[in-house]
């Protein structure tokens, strides 16, 4: 029989009020593997940075599809996908800056300097016109080691 | 996210609760635009005992805040941040711009 790893997809409109909704699913996902609060305030900061891009950045004067995947990786590591079909990054080097924003004087320019010092590892995709997958990795400390 | 705002011999508190994020920060802040607008303080306080979650959105809730209250010459400083919060300020370095003090 395959082994089944456990995960969750969910898809939704680039509406800002899902931004709540996306990062508490998120961390109630990850509360299988027994995180302590400050980890689960990580997740949810990376969760929120990238579904806000997506909403703020990928589909600037439209509604388009959000899609949020989460996947137990071996034991002790969650692995977060948010995925969108917007716009796409040109140069994903430089987006990736810490203070680079195209968002004006609105936005910070922190969101993956965020999701890189809050996970483990992040990882973005992104094809102009087509759109942009951010995946990351949090790796998650066993009870016993704490 | 709500905000309760009072105001007492030329300090504005402004107390936020709730969780802050791209949604949240644009009423927020312009519930926090109107309550200064209002007051016109010498000295305004951010209370976030009542924030326990907050992504890069609240840094620039602090930093308009402030910087609305500078253009009056008023004092800004930022009281109570739990953990969460206080992470996320610091990964951006926020202490140097803003005086934050955290949750006891
Ligand atoms: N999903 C996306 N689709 C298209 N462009 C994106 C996407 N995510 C990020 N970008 C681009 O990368 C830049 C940097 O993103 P980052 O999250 O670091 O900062 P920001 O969103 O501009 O500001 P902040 O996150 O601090 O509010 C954005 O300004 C935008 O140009
Ligand atoms: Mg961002």
């Amino acid at each position: 029989m395959m082994k089944a790893e456990n995960y969750i997809k969910i898809e939704f409109p680039s509406l800002s009020v899902n931004e709540s909704f996306a990062r508490n699913a998120a961390a109630v996902f990850a509360a299988q593997l027994d995180p302590t609060l400050d980890e689960i305030g990580d997740i949810k900061t990376a969760v929120s940075e990238a579904v806000t891009n997506c909403i703020v950045h990928a589909y600037p004067n439209e509604i388009g599809n959000i899609q949020l995947r989460c996947r137990l990786f071996g034991k002790n590591t969650l692995e977060i996908v948010v995925r969108d079909w917007g716009v796409g990054i040109e140069d994903v080097e430089k987006a990736m800056e810490p203070l680079f924003t195209t968002g004006g004087d609105e936005r910070s320019g922190m969101g993956f300097s965020m999701m890189e010092g809050f996970t483990d590892s992040l990882k973005v995709r992104s094809v102009p016109g087509k759109g942009t997958t951010v995946t990351m990795k949090k790796r998650i400390s066993s009870r016993a080691r704490r | 996210m709500s905000v309760q705002t009072t105001y007492d011999k030329g300090e504005l508190r402004i107390a936020l609760n709730g969780e802050i994020d791209h949604h949240s920060a644009k009423t927020a802040m312009n519930e926090i635009s109107d309550a200064i607008d209002q007051k016109l303080p010498r000295n305004c306080v951010l209370d976030l005992m009542g924030v326990n979650f907050t992504d890069s959105s609240g840094i620039a809730v602090l930093l308009r805040t402030q910087k609305k209250i500078h253009e009056l010459d008023g004092e800004f400083s930022v009281e109570n941040v739990r953990a969460q919060p206080s992470k996320v300020f610091k990964a951006a370095n926020v202490g140097i711009m803003v005086a934050i003090k955290e949750y006891k």
